[in-house]
């Protein structure tokens, strides 16, 4: 087994939010880390977690983590297979799927996301990033949204760039007012720690840190003001356990 | 029906110049060999259509057959930008790109109501992002039932559909299983339609969950083996991942990319 003192922030973050899918039954999830994330869960704490995959997958146990969300091993494993139109209004629409895993490039205080592009003219970017995929649908459908997202300035901004994928809009009320019917983000894991909106605010909130990160350090990879909750969690560090199968997975993925 | 031909001959009838053109394929039976079929035959001004843009129109659009892409997610899965979209976007090379962009939900939508024969599909999708202010074909309609209001999208009917399918019969009857995406709605929503097969057989075996695109809603089948090539054909061929890795540093730069299109494309035939 993985000595457990030596780690990295990437794995600290893959195990935190594998932790956070303990006793659900179904994630919706986004391909990279979110998806590294729902595999190891999968193994580790919960091995009937429901994948589904924006390709038509349903229930997929892929023996190795996917490149893309349409992998052959998605589909030979899955429960069952359905069609594009059917995964999103049969299955996403409704709010039958608990849980959404998402990333982002760009994220900001209220959680709301951007995949599109970076800088303000839309015509004419900074940086074209890929889009919307199925993102937007699965921000405002699913029971809740997990993003999982490396802490930088760059990614944790003020306001994103442009909205892909709402969060909480710009503040309290607002989902309720779009007539959206998840309840959004509620927790965001990064590299760093663990940020929820706040009940009152809906600012997206320090309220754990990982081992070895201080709150100097998070607001320094915060692009906005960051408040912090009065007390602070401490992550527990991954066990020997679940380091030897999150590497596993990374080996063979 | 549809007529058993070759692929340079149902590119060269069915493809044309300006057209509206949905290569489909999620991830599984991306139909690669047509496309490149398509470059070789040097189509002009085509609106690329598709849910998932990867490498193949990635090509397309390096090759300059492209003036528009209407889309939800462009990328090469597990590995990055696409370098040729984003230096057509950006730079207008080798020619200008406009772009179209959706949610998959609202692109799966807006084929199912081509294929419907319908104007337009309603979602609960779009609302609050800034998508909708970037294209005429989102909108919001009120239910005449419980006046709620959705967000309205409409229909997709592409001059030429094309898909890849594991395999077809002789008289061009159509089976593809697996992840199947959007391609019986593409297929439906065209006014004409290609399918590439890796193989025709002389009798279908019914197979679960398959779906079965009769002769008569198809223009043209031909066969091309490893027609999906990098991605994959389930129970024929795996995906090349290897493939897509290697294309990140090929399209980087306008000279390999080139290089390449000559070498790879340009060079080949197609029987």
């Amino acid at each position: 087994m993985s000595d457990n003192s030596d780690y990295s922030a990437d794995e600290m973050m893959t195990v935190a939010a594998a932790r956070a899918l303990v006793g659900r039954t179904a994630c919706f999830v986004g391909i990279g880390l979110p998806s590294m994330a729902a595999n190891l869960a999968r193994r580790l704490h919960n091995p009937d977690l429901s994948l589904i995959y924006e390709s038509g997958t349903i229930g997929a146990k892929p023996a190795t983590p996917p490149l893309s969300i349409g992998d052959g091993e998605l589909a030979t494993t899955a429960d069952s297979v359905v069609t594009s139109a059917e995964i999103f209004n049969y299955w996403l629409q409704p709010g039958r799927i608990e849980v959404g895993f998402l990333g982002a490039a760009q994220l900001d205080k209220f959680g709301n996301i951007n995949t599109t592009v970076i800088g303000s003219d839309y015509a004419h970017p900074k940086v074209r990033l890929p889009g919307a995929g199925g993102a937007p649908e699965i921000a405002a459908s699913c029971g809740e949204v997990y993003v999982v997202l490396r802490q930088s300035p760059r990614a944790f901004v003020e306001k994103v760039d442009f909205i892909t994928s709402v969060g909480h809009g710009d503040g309290p009320g607002h989902r309720e007012r779009l007539g959206l019917r998840g309840r959004g983000p509620t927790l965001v894991i990064t590299d760093l720690g663990v940020l929820k909106p706040d009940p009152d605010t809906r600012e997206l909130t320090l309220t754990a840190l990982h081992p070895g990160s201080d709150v100097d350090a998070v607001r320094a990879a915060t692009g906005w003001k960051l408040a912090v909750a009065p007390t602070l969690e401490e992550s527990r560090p991954p066990t020997g356990e679940e380091l030897d199968i999150l590497r596993a997975l990374r080996r063979d993925g | 029906m549809a007529e058993l031909t070759t692929l340079a001959d149902a590119v060269a009838t069915l493809v044309r110049d300006g057209d509206t053109v949905a290569l489909e394929g999620f991830t599984h039976l991306i139909p690669v060999a047509a496309g490149q079929e398509i470059i070789r035959q040097r189509r002009r001004d085509l609106t690329l259509v598709r849910m998932t843009p990867d490498i193949v129109y990635d090509q397309m659009i390096g090759a300059g057959c492209a003036r528009g892409l209407v889309f939800s997610w462009g990328g090469n899965p597990g590995v990055g930008s696409l370098h040729r979209f984003r230096d057509a976007a950006a730079n207008g090379w080798p020619a200008p790109l406009t772009l179209e962009e959706h949610s998959h939900a609202g692109m799966a939508n807006r084929y199912a109501a081509g294929a419907s024969g319908l104007p337009f599909a309603v979602l609960r999708g779009y609302t609050g992002t800034d998508l909708p202010a970037h294209t005429a074909n989102v909108a919001t309609v009120t239910c005449p039932f419980t006046g709620e209001t959705l967000s309205a999208v409409a229909a997709l009917n592409p001059d030429v559909a094309i898909v890849h399918a594991q395999r077809a019969d002789r008289r061009g009857n159509v089976q593809l299983w697996g992840i199947t995406g959007v391609q019986k709605e593409a297929v439906l929503a065209a006014s004409r339609s290609l399918v590439t097969v890796e193989e025709v057989v002389d009798e279908l075996e019914p197979r679960p969950g398959a779906v079965v695109l009769p002769t008569w809603v198809v223009s043209a089948v031909a066969v091309a083996p490893r027609g999906a090539h990098p991605s994959y054909a389930q129970d024929y061929y795996d995906r090349d991942n290897d493939y897509y890795r290697t294309w990140d540093a090929i399209s980087r730069d306008r000279d390999t990319f080139t290089a390449w299109l000559d070498e790879h494309v340009y060079r080949t035939v197609t029987t």
